[in-house]
């Protein structure tokens, strides 16, 4: 092949971009280690070497040059984001399905980095709790919620539970808490102010949930890294956020029984920063240009806010970005940017890879 | 002096862009070079974009420094100057510097050392001189746009008369990384930019604005400008803006949207905007061909990257070769990584340095191996969106790229393809670092080729359209033609054919069916001719007489035939003219009329086996129907069928009553020896013959014999077509032919079928009733003229209103079998319906005649 310009390039390719996404994780990593032991850092630690493996596997099927394509870090980012995503302590086998799920499903299936139309951490998260509800809705306590009786889980008391099914020494209670989420769906007598006094989940915490507001804003952190470095482009986050926060505003009812949360309250619970700096930003299932990314992220917004406040289950970011990813080929189609010397954006056909 | 320094002119951002590192330092360390002479130039005829230059000069010729040594081919082309003295020492093709590294014709010029110019044509005050004279100037000085693709300078000078151009842009942007051609160019003389962008207003009609724009990257140069502006005496509007540096601004489009904040439509120029951009070199170039006359024959040119030993800025002859210029910047092949005409990100590879610096050659970049790397292998794209945040024309790049590879035209056009000015910001940013412009040069190359084809193909269409509309009207006229024919042949043929429905409707003596009534005779002319017929006729009876009597007895017989055949056409003749003379020639009915009393007037053996003829006659067609009917299996079988037992009946019965009559030995024997070709007379015989002869044999056996045999070839033909169909044999459609026509055939028979029968039956019914009697052939002649006395007076009222009779019961059993037929869906209901309309007309026409007859 000739060398045919631009001979200039940015240095760097999309395994320096994988790596930055995945260091942009540690604050939120460091957040959850902190207040929920290190069940997390397993997960991550475990899920991002069967998805490695499981990629690998797969390239070797495939046929495919191994240290070239796992050289972009793609499965490593996968593996890290869905070991955020899954509670900490779960069983080593939700790992391996998971993994499974993500690379082997989600990724392969549809042709390998660039083609999958769905996020393949957020398929295999939804594959997981739908399939094992009970392992995947178990989350240990906070730290700021024990009392004197219990301790952090310890290291090994976790693996040994991972691996081996032993029942985690000490603190069965640190284990099995319910989130903020849970809790604030759960109550419907109490106004806002009287359950942030009652629930040691609020009382102990500075604005939103205790534990999960620091998670939250450790993934803040990490998402304007990456904004900084110009990894992505601030549209579908910053629409995301925006999204959820208009909307929590209008459902708070002034902290009434009925109310559905402060907008300080969703945007620091839940997967709320991971799923907007994290897995929205995942660039091949998301929309394509910037007015479509605006879109994809107000709309990814809207829907969190609504699975939380009306659907079954108290976390929405999954469900929300997958049915986001099912619209991105439309909201692409409306939103072909106006091309310089057109006084119109041609609605052309965009057709989805396919 | 009217320049303001401080006016600080508001300038656009354009979409994208990207930031490479500039590493324009490195080439402006030294100040510009000294001008190298080379020994040998090589001139390309085409440096422009357009028709290339013709040479003037021949191989062997002398020429000097600026001379002219190839002029420019039309508007849309530029001529070609000797950059050096010397003589010409080759007209051919030699490599020169394209992307693709092919060869074109160059002229070859080997120094003599001399450097010896022509005399060249000064100017103190330009303005002093008519436009076109200007313009004169500047286009036999050769320029070309020197910033890019060398459009010829000239032509964007003299723009459309409704285009008001009323923005001067001169570009010394420069944003390419490395290049610092234009850099220097302003730096060190800054005045002749000035001059020849007042030059270049003063040509474009003085607009409005004029507009030098610098990056800011370029402090010392926008200085220089600024001063040198500044130090112009009188009026000079000149605003030199700078702006934040960012690739590509310096595209021509982006530099207008960045200055004025306009795009230029796509498929546009700028003047259609009102506005024009020129190159800083360009500016140059046209002061210095006004002001001192000099061609251009040398330029600044950036000699820049790490493998070479000295970076800077030469000025430097046309057509030197770029090998000889490297070799003076000390350059190491072996640290190389390749070679580049142009900047990293516009610029092209050259795969050889044995190609002259030409008039758009900025730059030389000869990058090291560590400063510009062999791209990594692309890997797959993550759609993350990097390219289109740096496209400039705000195209999606990750489209595009989608869309190059499936080789989908359509949908790269629709994303607009053909804006994009391949800038290379999105392959530069790219962290798959995927050759995104390759794939879009390749696209453009694929769409651009097809739209030459389809032009072609268009064009051929066109012409083979053309010349299909040509045949077609041919075709058509031929057509129309041959269908007039048709038409006039087909109403001959309905003609015929409803004569021969009358004739088959009224069975009369062959004679009779042999006279056609003319449709547009003289009637007068007609009626001379029967009576003659009938005088010549009553001529010729009277002389058979005579001679009867004067005959010897072996003779007589024959003369009393003869005779009686006299007397057979006297009776034609008077029968004839009777027609004529009682019925309007056009009108069938009176014709009819006149025919019916005619047949009247026959004697009953001429009747009797008249009518059997016609029966016989019918009898044949309906056998045919009938057995092509059996071949199709059609339904109507049973009705020909028992039309046809009917027939033969009414035959026997004819003939019974014929050989009651009494045998005509006399007749019989003259028939035998009758040689008179009248079909009339003959058929009458034959009729008789026969008759006499069925004493031995039965007519209905005979009859039954024929039948069986037609019946027996159908039979064979259906055979052979089912066996021809089997076998796919090529015959079959032949036979299939056959088989239609039966078909037609068939349905005609259904019509004439129902009319067969009732015209014999009252007919018959009344020949008998006229009962027979003699023997001998005289008495028989005069018992016919008593007959047909007597049933000239019979009233046609009787017989019409038997006709009605019968036809009306046939009408009815005729609608009830076509209302059958109708609810089964039957294909014989056309058919049927044909004869029963058919057959309504024949009876309103009757009853119109009774009613005639009545008044
Ligand atoms: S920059 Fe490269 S990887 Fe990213 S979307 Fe564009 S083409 Fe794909
Ligand atoms: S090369 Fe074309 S598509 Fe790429 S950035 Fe430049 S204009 Fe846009």
């Amino acid at each position: 092949m000739r060398i045919t310009s631009p001979h200039a390039h940015t240095p760097g390719n999309t395994g320096d971009v994988m790596k930055q996404i995945i260091l942009a994780t540690i604050p939120g990593l460091i957040a959850l280690t902190y207040f929920f032991g290190p069940g997390s850092l397993i997960n991550v630690i475990m899920m991002t070497a069967a998805c490695m493996g499981v990629e690998a596997a797969i390239l070797k099927l495939r046929r495919r040059p191994l240290g070239f394509y796992l050289g972009d870090y793609s499965a490593a980012v996968t593996g890290v984001l869905l070991g955020l995503a899954i509670p900490p302590y779960c069983p080593w086998w939700i790992v391996a399905i998971g993994a499974i799920s993500a690379i082997g499903i989600a990724k392969h299936l549809y042709g390998g980095i660039g083609y999958n139309p769905f996020n393949p951490a957020m398929i295999a998260y939804v594959i997981l709790l739908i399939s094992f509800p009970l392992e995947m809705s178990q989350w240990a306590e906070p730290r700021t919620v024990l009392t004197e009786s219990k301790e952090l889980i310890g290291p090994f008391s976790a693996l040994s539970h991972i691996w081996f099914g032993t029942p985690l020494t000490g603190a069965l209670d640190a284990w099995t808490g319910a989130t903020p989420l849970d809790s604030f769906k759960q109550n419907n007598s109490l106004l806002v102010e009287q359950l942030y006094a009652s629930d040691s989940l609020f009382s102990t915490a500075r604005w939103a949930g205790a534990g999960w507001e620091w998670v939250n804003i450790g993934f803040l952190a990490g998402g304007i890294y990456l904004l900084y470095k110009k990894i992505f482009t601030w549209h579908a986050p910053i629409a995301m956020l925006a999204m959820l926060f208009f909307c929590a505003c209008i459902g708070y009812d002034n902290g009434s029984s009925n109310s559905l949360g402060s907008p300080l309250f969703h945007l620091l619970s839940g997967g709320t920063m991971l799923g907007a700096f994290f897995i929205i930003t995942d660039p091949v299932s998301s929309a394509v240009s910037n007015r479509g990314r605006l879109i994809f992220g107000a709309l990814a917004g809207l829907l969190i806010y609504l699975i939380r406040s009306f659907g079954n289950y108290p976390d929405a970011v999954a469900f929300a970005v997958l049915l986001m990813n099912f619209a991105a080929p439309f909201i692409d189609y409306y939103t072909v940017p106006r091309t310089y010397g057109h006084k119109k954006a041609k609605r052309a056909t965009i057709k989805q890879e396919s | 002096m009217s320049y303001n320094v401080s006016s600080v002119r508001k300038v656009f951002d354009i979409p994208g862009g990207v930031h490479p590192p500039e590493s324009k330092e490195q080439s402006l360390q030294l100040p510009l070079g000294p001008v190298l002479l080379p020994q040998r130039v090589v001139l390309p005829l085409s440096q422009h974009i357009g028709a290339p230059a013709k040479a003037i000069v021949a191989v062997g010729e002398k020429v000097r420094t600026g001379q002219l040594i190839a002029e420019p081919q039309g508007l849309f082309s530029v001529g070609l100057h000797a950059s050096i003295s010397g003589t010409v020492s080759a007209i051919e093709d030699r490599p020169i510097p394209h992307t693709s590294g092919m060869n074109a014709e160059c002229i070859v010029i080997e120094s003599d050392g001399l450097d010896e110019w022509v005399a060249l044509d000064e100017c103190e005050d330009y303005t002093a001189l008519e436009r076109d004279a200007l313009m004169a100037k500047i286009r036999t000085a050769g320029l070309a746009g020197m910033g890019g693709a060398g459009f010829p300078s000239a032509i964007k000078l003299n723009p459309r008369a409704d285009d008001k151009i009323d923005t001067l842009i001169i570009n010394g942007t420069e944003c390419e990384p490395y290049i610092t051609a234009d850099d220097t160019l302003m730096r060190e003389q800054a005045d002749a930019v000035i001059q020849g962008t007042l030059l270049l207003a003063h040509l474009l009609g003085a607009p409005s604005t004029v507009l030098i724009g610098v990056e800011d990257n370029k402090p010392t140069a926008i200085t220089a400008l600024k001063k040198a502006a500044a130090a112009i005496e009188g009026e000079c509007n000149i605003e030199i803006v700078d702006f934040p540096t960012k690739y590509p601004s310096g595209g021509e489009k982006q530099l207008i949207q960045i200055l004025t904040g306009i795009e230029v439509g796509s498929g546009d120029v700028p003047a259609s905007l009102g506005i024009v951009c020129h190159n800083v070199g360009t500016a140059v170039a046209a002061w210095e061909a006004v002001r001192y006359g000099r061609p251009l024959i040398s330029r600044i040119t950036t000699v820049v990257g790490e493998a070479l030993d000295t970076q800077r800025n030469i000025e430097v002859r046309i057509g030197t070769l770029i090998s000889e210029v490297l070799e003076q910047n000390g350059f190491n092949a072996d640290e190389a990584a390749r070679l580049i005409m142009g900047g990293p990100m516009m610029g092209f590879a050259l795969q050889d340095a044995g190609v002259p610096i030409v008039k758009t050659s900025n730059c030389i970049l000869a990058p090291s191996k560590q400063e510009l790397p062999e791209p990594p292998p692309a890997q797959a794209c993550i759609r993350c969106g990097m390219c289109a945040e740096a496209c400039p024309a705000s195209l999606l790049p990750q489209q595009l790229f989608w869309y190059s590879q499936s080789e989908d035209y359509d949908r790269l056009q629709a994303h607009n393809l053909m804006d994009c000015i391949e800038c290379g910001a999105c392959s530069f940013v790219c962290p798959s670092n995927i050759p995104l412009v390759q794939y879009y040069r390749a696209s453009k190359g694929a769409i651009k080729q097809a739209a030459v084809d389809k032009q072609k193909s268009d064009r051929s269409r066109e012409r083979f359209e053309f010349r299909q509309a040509r045949l077609d009207k041919a075709e058509a006229e031929k057509e129309a033609k041959r269908q007039a024919r048709k038409q006039a042949a087909a109403e001959a043929k309905k003609l015929a054919a409803e004569k021969k429905e009358q004739e088959l409707l009224q069975p009369t003596i062959a004679p009779v069916a042999a006279v056609p009534i003319p449709a547009a005779v003289d009637p007068e002319a007609e009626k001379a001719k029967l009576e003659r017929a009938l005088s010549s006729a009553q001529n010729r009876l009277d002389k058979a007489h005579e001679r009867l009597d004067d005959a010897e007895p072996e003779r007589r017989d024959k003369m009393a035939a003869r005779v009686k055949e006299a007397e057979l056409k006297v009776l034609d003749a008077q029968k004839k003219l009777e027609q004529f003379n009682t019925a309007d020639n056009n009108d069938p009915v009176a014709a009819a009329i006149a025919r019916a009393k005619a047949k009247a007037s026959l004697p009953p053996h001429a009747k009797l086996t008249s009518s059997i003829e016609a029966l016989k006659k019918r009898m044949t067609i309906a056998a045919d129907k009938l057995s092509s009917a059996k071949t199709e299996g059609a339904a109507t079988v049973d009705a020909l069928q028992a039309g046809l037992d009917k027939m033969q009946g009414k035959i026997a019965k004819l003939q019974q009553e014929l050989i009651d009559l009494g045998p005509e030995p006399a007749v019989e024997a003259t028939v035998k020896e009758d040689t008179t070709p009248d079909p009339a007379a003959a058929a009458i015989e034959r009729a008789k013959a026969k008759a006499a002869a069925s004493a031995n044999m039965s007519p209905a056996d005979k009859l039954h014999d024929q039948i069986t045999s037609i019946e027996k070839r159908i039979a064979k033909t259906a055979e052979k077509v089912a066996v021809a169909r089997a076998e796919g044999s090529s015959t079959a459609d032949a036979l299939q032919l056959g088989l239609d026509k039966m078909t037609a055939k068939l349905d005609k028979a259904r019509a004439d079928l129902g009319e067969l029968a009732p015209q014999v039956q009252p007919e018959s019914a009344q020949n008998v009733d006229s009962a027979p009697e003699p023997d001998a052939a005289s008495a028989a002649i005069a018992k016919a003229k008593a007959k047909a006395a007597a049933t000239a007076n019979m009233l046609p009222e009787e017989k019409l209103r038997d006709q009605i009779r019968s036809m009306q019961t046939r009408i009815e059993k005729t609608t009830v079998k076509v209302t059958a037929a109708r609810a089964e869906g039957s294909d014989i209901t056309d058919a049927l319906q044909l004869g029963l309309d058919k057959m309504t007309a024949k009876l309103e026409k009757a009853k119109s005649e009774l009613a005639e007859l009545s008044n």
